[in-house]
């Protein structure tokens, strides 16, 4: 399933945030968007999953999902949001519960998506009692068991320190591998997105727009650390970057 | 400012992060009761509080016995304790549902939201007679005062709470399609539980206050009933019985929710 946005526009209230962004996702690949803070890329995440109209222009969805897709379009936030009051296992079976998958056939699922992120074995834990690294792969597991058509990806880890988002990418490389998932992923860490993108589209400061995407044809298997390729990536993006970060951080918040 | 200071003296670094943590220290509650009742009862007896002023702590007890051995405690704490029952759970879980529904919708929130600040500033007691014409003379009126009492605290204390739910994790059962109903369910209720839970302390408290007021009027057998009788004949060992039995049975509610709140909020940090 691919997704196009057409023409998209947003404002809150008398604020422009997002201007004339046109954009394609093709199916099995990583498209990650990066800009300074402020530039509306959260913003355009929540649109393409639906949890906002935009003011203006289209997103559609090309294709229809495979039969076995819960939910379409699913998300992975920041702040992990999982329920504190449930067990890694509740967690996961709460998007399931919905669809009604209960007992046997929930079992299964969760097992194997506990399996794949390594987590089988903290299935009774409580998300107090975890490190934001295996939090943030509860929150993976969760959407890996609804089988999204297209992860939405919102700064999946900017909350955790820089170690376990080494790990956590490595983690999320060796799923991509397994098995190619589309994904949208916004960040404002260029390092992630010359890992894990196959297309970054650099936004301006706001309103966002589009101000180039830069595609890499490097699997992503051989993207590890010191690429030179990679990092000559990573210092042209930061050349597109620096002017409007450096803009961006002079404005004042008026929103 | 460094050349000048002297090398080769030495200081321990000062701590300065000590207090403002309290911790649980167990008994000191208790021993804050048993001083203060041992202080009266060394007054009175030696005669520096006149039995008019405080009755001794030793009668209050002794007719605290005669109360029990006579079978009649059980007979007042029974029907005082079912009118509190009845009462406050009315009170409380239509409170919960007013309070839940006025967190979720606009409408409701804009048309009861003025109602409930006009009707929790209001007495309870002074619309006792009121209730006695609309409910009767007997147990309907005291429920409904209890209840009534318990309503405006448990709907402001619910709707806070369901204020507070954290949206991302409201965002999140959207994002993937959950009901309406099983966003409600599982993700606001257990959410809002806390400040809920918080809110029935206070609740239970005033809804003891308002068993007293409500066996003013009517009342044959009851605690408040018991006090009111002990008051007016100026009893004060009864009367300080009666005000005994209600302070144990404020700790026990208290206690009671803090279990809840240990079983329910173990997720808590």
């Amino acid at each position: 399933m691919d997704i196009r946005l057409s023409g998209v526009s947003h404002f809150y209230q008398q604020t422009e945030v997002l201007r004339d962004i046109s954009l394609e996702i093709p199916s099995g690949r990583i498209v990650c968007i990066v800009g300074p803070s402020g530039c509306g890329k959260s913003t355009l995440l929540r649109l393409i999953g639906g949890l906002e109209r935009p003011s203006a222009g289209e997103i559609h969805q090309l294709g229809t999902p495979p039969t076995d897709c819960l939910n379409p379009l699913t998300y992975i936030f920041q702040d992990f949001a999982l329920l504190p009051w449930r067990t890694v296992r509740g967690n996961v079976s709460l998007v399931l519960e919905d669809h009604g998958i209960r007992g046997k056939a929930a079992a299964e699922i969760i097992d194997d998506v506990l399996a794949r992120t390594k987590l089988s074995d903290f299935a009774e834990a409580l998300p107090k009692q975890l490190s934001g690294g295996m939090k943030q792969r509860v929150a993976i597991a969760r959407a890996l068991a609804v089988n999204p058509a297209v992860m939405l990806m919102d700064e999946p880890l900017s909350a955790l320190d820089s170690q376990t988002r080494e790990l956590l990418m490595d983690d999320l490389i060796a799923l991509w591998s397994r098995t190619p998932f589309t994904a949208v992923y916004v960040t404002h860490n260029l390092a992630e997105a010359v890992r894990l993108g196959h297309s970054i589209v650099v936004m301006s400061r706001r309103p966002g727009q589009i101000r180039e995407i830069v595609h890499l044809d490097t699997p992503l298997q051989q993207r590890g650390l010191g690429n030179a390729e990679m990092d000559e990536k990573q210092k042209y993006l930061w050349q597109l970057m620096r002017d409007e970060a450096r803009a961006a951080d002079a404005e004042l918040i008026d929103v | 400012m460094s050349e000048l200071s002297n090398q080769n003296e030495m200081h321990q670094v000062p701590f300065r992060g000590g207090g403002f943590a309290p911790t649980a220290r167990r008994g000191v509650g208790l021993a804050v009761f048993l001083l203060l009742i041992a202080l009266t009862e060394l007054g009175t007896q030696t005669g520096f509080i006149t039995p008019l002023t405080l009755p001794k702590p030793s009668d209050v007890l002794k007719t605290f016995g005669e109360l029990y051995s006579s079978g009649l405690l059980w007979q007042h704490l029974s029907v005082s304790l079912s009118r509190l029952l009845v009462g406050a759970s009315l009170g409380a879980s239509v409170g919960i549902a007013v309070g839940v529904m006025i967190g979720l919708f606009s409408y409701v929130r804009a048309g009861l939201l003025p109602l409930v600040a006009a009707l929790f500033p209001i007495p309870k007691i002074a619309l006792l007679p009121l209730f006695v014409i609309w409910f009767g003379i007997d147990e309907g009126s005291k429920y409904a005062l209890i209840a009534f009492g318990t309503f405006t605290p448990t709907v402001v204390a619910t709707y806070g709470a369901v204020d507070n739910v954290d949206r991302g994790l409201i965002r999140m059962g959207q994002s993937f399609n959950l009901s309406w109903w099983s966003i409600v369910r599982k993700i606001v209720l257990p959410g809002a539980m806390p400040g809920i839970l918080s809110g029935l302390r206070i609740s239970l408290a005033i809804a003891i206050i308002l068993l007293v007021a409500a066996e003013m009027l009517g009342a044959e057998y009851g605690i408040g009933a018991y006090i009111l009788e002990a008051g007016s004949l100026y009893d004060l060992e009864r009367l300080f019985v009666g005000v005994a039995i209600l302070s144990i049975l404020g700790v026990t509610l208290s206690a009671c929710i803090g279990m809840i709140e240990r079983r329910l909020l173990r997720w808590r940090v």
